[in-house]
């Protein structure tokens, strides 16, 4: 099954185009050095108006420059890795626990079931900004620590929709049916309820990809998380985006950048579970 | 018998700016601001926001000449300074009202200061009144008399300071010495705040917290024929950009805020705002500290080579020319400021040498703390680079306001601080404000706000010194001793000046006023009092 | 029922009183001293001794938040460092405005994104399906700040249909309430897709179609019904989040909601504000979740209360 799995998988046209772009930003994050026509933190004197506002496109800066000066092509291609980091590992690991811990949750049951979502509510009503506050002033600001904070904060959404999930796929006959044919614990979660739950933690895993990098882009705001003058697609956007209507490059090729790499894995997930699905025959 | 210096005459106050005979009362204007207004109450309300909307809805026994920085009396008809400069004399104008009807007496005046120095009170203001005899017993709890203060009859104030003191007069025009009425404060305790009475042009009509603030004109103002609006509008939770398209569709008339920064270099240059924005200084200084506590600022060299680092001109181009470069630690508007001083040129290979005199050929890394609101980050990483261009690594702290001001009053907790966005703009037009709290001894403690921690103890004599000089004939001596003061001080380099912020103060066609009204050094943004409306005119 | 009601309620009080411990705890470790702030740039040293004092500052932690229960079992929230107001006061005066924009965010998300999700689950594959999808990840990935400006801009300052700030009617709402949902809609056009896809192609829709039922009977009765259960989930969620405030769309549109008050307040670190406004989303957090629930058990009767 997994050989022809993967067969099918990369017939897929459009999962393939997503894999393409992933694999591309991936390499654009990692060849930044050398890809980048300049110095992502170099304010030039040319980059900025005489009355000191940004530049848009032009022959010398092709994606035009920010509020410094700087080169807003370079500050991309150095901020991929940043927020590729962000959006895929935080984010990542946030689903993952989520996901864990809401199955668990609503494949248990009972007081251990209900114990969970209750530190789960709990988990949601933590003061994350105040707690980024309090990080920022103890230990020097980087990026696993909020890439941490993230993962900390972000898992309880889904959660809270997998056990919703879990709990209606649990009570259905079939998996009554399993355990009486003595099927153990981990065999129902793994075989029988956790590929019914592949399609929302797809949406978690590609839609929480934008939602993570801009929310990286507020902590780091309040301290933690990358220093500047290192770039990041979400810093970038929050720094420029109150000067949305005189110089919308700035939000918008950070935001394509953002929307792509999240719809190409998007596209990448939605045909990877197809091709892992036996029930899916063609579309 | 002690002769009497007699300084002030009886002066009612004869607006010089009159903008035509008769200048009609009427008409409405709305000021937008971000932030909700905190207090109301003249001894806690402390910032910009809510300094000049208190001095409207209050009064003092001096006041400043509108649109600019010169002391007159308002409450008080006159005054007199004994020849030693200890005791002023203070006599109030007849027929003062509140605006719950009572009439103020001398004794509010006592109340009203007493309240503020109590500790009870909370005030941060409470320090501004130190030289007055029996500030020490009211400040540790003993009694709530403050001494140095007698009311001898209805209309006479009476001041005993404990050692004279040339900023005094600049305290009584203060919002903290501002008249409050006993029975008002008693009643509402700790919500006076929210429930203002006091003597000022207008009154508290209004206030829905987190959306609006209504003052509407006091009709018994002891100011005939003023104010001139009948109402002001504050709407507060407003975006600065917000507020703009506002303005722009006639919906608001002063941008409390100001312009902001994205839409400046297009509303600059929109002849449709010909005549609307006025330009004008502050009493601000833009600066960058080096905390002489930490290696290797603790060597002079290191300072001015930081000094000779700093591209002035390129940061006010980044902030679009909002700003003028700055030499020294007063602000062009400030009495005392050096005209002819040339600092320190902006001359990297000199600071590579100054640097490379004192041991440090290969530079050195620190850390360069700021506050993170737009757009300290981007000054902040400006300077940056400028450091880095002559060796000196900087890492950046862009952190919340109150983590920054925290760092900087630990004694070795902040190498390097911006101080955009947090410091320092001067509470009177006077050049000891300064000194005291930034530059001055008292002010390198545990917590206070001279974040260089430079404490030089001939300059604070000399400070103490100018501080003494009382009395209209000393006072151009006095400025030449701060200037001289000053200088030294740049001699020593503990700050490194980088801009005094220029004030745009962009209003709608609907409200008419004399330009230095609405650039107002003491009223910020406008002052409330003296602008009118054009459709009642 | 009854005493699954009353078992979540007990498990409130205590979430309540996890949560005023941690940021309690959290408010300790941020070294900058509230008291300075309060203070002020020119106090004395004297000054700042006796307004700690005051304030019980100087006294040790657990007393601080022992006091601190003490007071809020009889309702009082304390007082605003800053504004010296009642932050109960404050609190309560926001309350009715963040209802009503989580109400109308919640109204647009699900008015955006459910028919666009059903739409590109039927037609899935498809070219529309693939622009719904787009249009999705679109939203979520520009700022609410941006969506709100430009929404303000075309609709309010430009056509003039709607005001363009402020709180007071239903033509105030529009606006804010639209950003967020077309920022939001996204997330649940993509769950509901996912969900019904799952859902068609399950045997008793084909069963349902085999014995001809109508499609849109079959869409609305058999699929949609169990496709729902995640959405209901995720706006309980949304009403949990909506109760911390919705900051940047507050303060583009003069929306007196608690988001511009809790960030305020988290610039100055009020505590007080802070403890408050935590309070207020934890309380509407737990409600939304118990709702989630409730809601999920009557549509799904499998799913037993437990």
């Amino acid at each position: 099954m997994a050989a022809s799995g993967w067969k099918r998988f990369a017939r897929d046209r459009i999962g393939l185009a997503g894999s393409v772009v992933v694999g591309i930003f991936v390499v654009a994050a990692l060849a930044a050095p050398w890809l980048a026509p300049y110095d992502p933190t170099e304010q030039f004197f040319e980059g900025l108006t005489l009355e000191g506002s940004p530049r848009p496109p032009n022959p010398e800066f092709w994606l035009g420059t920010d509020l410094l000066g700087r080169d807003l092509l370079s500050r991309l291609l150095y901020g991929a890795r940043t927020s590729l980091i962000i959006g895929v590992v935080a984010n990542g690991a946030a689903v993952a626990i989520g996901t864990m811990l809401g199955l668990i949750a609503g494949y248990a049951g009972g007081w251990l079931g209900g114990a969970v979502m209750r530190f789960t509510d709990l988990m949601m009503a933590f003061p994350a900004l105040l707690l980024a506050i309090a990080l920022a002033a103890i230990f020097a600001p980087s990026l696993w620590i909020v890439a941490m904070v993230i993962a900390l904060v972000n898992w309880v959404q889904i959660a809270r929709v997998i056990y919703t999930e879990t709990r209606a796929l649990a009570a259905r006959e079939y998996i009554e049916a399993a355990r009486a044919l003595g099927a153990g614990h981990a065999r129902i979660l793994f075989v029988h309820l956790l590929p019914h739950l592949l399609p929302t933690i797809l949406v978690w895993a590609t839609l929480g990809i934008a939602a993570t990098v801009l929310l990286e882009a507020t902590l780091s705001f309040l301290g933690i998380g990358v220093r500047p003058p290192t770039p990041s697609w979400g810093g970038i956007i929050f720094e420029s985006q109150s000067y949305f209507l005189t110089a919308p490059w700035l939000v918008f090729f950070p935001g394509i950048a953002i929307m792509m790499v999240a719809l190409a894995f998007n596209l990448m997930g939605d045909a990877l579970r197809d091709a892992l699905d036996p029930t899916q025959r063609g579309r | 018998m002690r002769k009497l210096l007699v300084v002030a005459a009886a002066l009612i106050v004869a607006l010089p700016l009159t903008v035509s005979a008769q200048t009609k009362q009427g008409g409405e204007m709305i000021v937008t601001y971000k932030d909700d207004v905190s207090t109301l109450d003249p001894a806690i309300g402390y910032d910009w926001q809510n300094w000049s909307i208190i001095k409207s809805i209050f009064s003092g026994l001096m006041d400043y000449e509108p649109g600019s920085t010169v002391l007159v009396p308002d409450l008080a008809e006159s005054f007199q300074i004994s020849e030693d400069g200890m005791t002023y004399t203070f006599t109030l104008r007849e027929g003062v009202k509140f605006h719950n009807g009572r009439e103020l007496t001398s004794a509010d005046i006592k109340y009203s200061i007493e309240r503020t120095v109590n500790p009870a009170t909370q005030s941060p203001g409470a320090g501004f009144f130190a030289s007055i005899v029996g500030f020490d017993q009211v400040v540790a709890g003993e009694t709530t008399d403050l001494l140095g203060i007698s009311t001898p009859d209805e209309r006479t104030v009476v001041f005993q300071l404990s050692a004279p003191n040339a900023t005094f007069l600049h305290v009584m025009a203060i919002n903290f010495s501002f008249a409050v009425p006993r029975e008002v404060v008693e009643e509402y305790g700790a919500d006076f705040a929210t429930h203002p009475v006091g003597t000022g042009g207008f009154r508290l009509a209004e206030w829905t917290l987190g959306q609006r603030l209504v003052l509407e004109r006091n009709p018994d103002y002891f100011e005939p024929g003023l104010p001139y609006l009948d109402r002001i509008v504050f709407e507060v939770g407003q975006e600065p950009t917000v507020a703009l398209l506002r303005l722009k569709n006639g919906e608001v008339d002063i941008l409390g805020d100001g312009i902001p920064p994205a839409q400046f270099e297009e509303v600059m240059n929109d002849p449709a705002n010909e005549g609307l924005i006025v330009e004008g200084g502050q009493l601000h200084t833009g600066y960058v500290t080096m905390n002489v506590n930490v290696p290797p600022f603790d060597n002079v060299l290191v300072r001015r080579a930081v000094n000779m680092a700093i591209d002035k001109d390129r940061i006010v181009r980044i902030i679009n020319n909002r700003a003028v470069p700055a030499n020294q630690p007063l602000p062009p508007l400030m009495p005392g400021y050096d005209t002819g001083y040339a600092g320190y040129a902006y001359d990297p290979e000199g600071a590579k040498a100054l640097l490379a005199e004192a041991g440090l050929a290969d530079g050195f890394d620190t850390v360069l703390y700021a506050m993170n609101t737009d757009p300290n980050p981007r000054i902040a990483q400006a300077i940056q680079q400028d450091l880095a261009a002559v060796g000196i690594r900087a890492e950046l702290q862009s952190l919340a306001q109150a983590t920054v001001i925290a760092a900087g009053g630990e004694p070795e907790g902040a190498p390097m601080l911006w101080s955009g966005g947090m410091a320092w703009i001067a509470d009177f037009p006077d050049p000891s404000n300064f000194y005291g709290p930034i530059l001055g001894c008292g002010g390198a403690v545990q917590g206070g706000w001279n974040w260089a921690w430079y404490c030089n103890e001939e300059i604070d004599a000399s400070a103490a010194a100018a501080d003494a000089m009382v009395g209209a004939d000393l006072a151009d001596a006095r400025l030449d001793l701060w200037r001289s003061i000053f200088i030294a001080i740049m001699d020593d380099a503990p700050w490194a000046p980088v801009f005094n912020e220029q004030r745009f103060t962009m209003h709608s066609p609907n409200i008419g006023g004399d330009d230095s009204l609405f650039v107002d050094p003491v009223h910020i943004p406008v002052n409330y009092d003296h602008v009118y409306a054009v459709s009642a005119q | 029922m009854g005493r699954y009601l009353v078992r979540r309620l007990a498990a409130a009080v205590l979430i309540l009183l996890g949560v005023t411990a941690i940021t309690f705890a959290l408010s300790f470790i941020i070294p900058a001293d509230p008291v300075r702030m309060i203070a002020g740039r020119s106090a004395t040293p004297e000054t700042v001794e006796s307004i700690r004092q005051q304030l019980g500052l100087d006294r040790p932690v657990w007393e601080q938040y022992g006091s601190y229960l003490l007071r809020l079992a009889q309702g009082d929230l304390g007082r605003s460092y800053v504004q010296k107001t009642e932050v109960a006061e404050l609190v309560w005066s926001r309350l009715p405005a963040t209802l009503l924009l989580m109400a109308g965010a919640i109204f647009f998300e699900l008015a955006i994104g459910l028919p666009a999700g059903i739409l590109a689950a039927r037609k899935r594959g498809t070219a529309a399906d693939r622009g719904i999808m787009i249009v999705s990840f679109a939203g979520v990935s520009t700022p609410h700040f941006v969506v709100g400006l430009l929404l303000l801009y075309v609709f309010a300052y430009l056509w003039g249909w709607f005001p363009m700030s402020g709180y007071g009617s239903l033509a105030h709402l529009v606006l804010p309430a639209l950003t967020l949902g077309i920022a939001n809609g996204g997330w649940y056009a993509r769950m509901i897709r996912s969900s019904m896809v799952e859902v068609l192609r399950q045997d008793y829709i084909r069963t349902a179609r085999a014995k001809g039922v109508a499609e849109r009977s079959v869409i609305v009765v058999h699929a949609l019904r169990n496709a729902i259960l995640p959405i209901v989930a995720m706006i309980g969620l949304d009403i949990g989040i909506f109760m911390s405030g919705a900051v940047v769309v507050e303060s583009v549109f003069g929306w007196p909601g608690i988001g511009q008050l809790a960030w305020q307040a988290i610039q100055r670190l009020d505590i007080p504000i802070i403890m408050g406004v935590t309070l207020m989303a934890a309380a509407g957090i737990v409600l939304g979740n118990l709702l989630a629930d409730l809601i999920v058990s009557l549509v799904d009767p499998r799913v037993r209360l437990r």
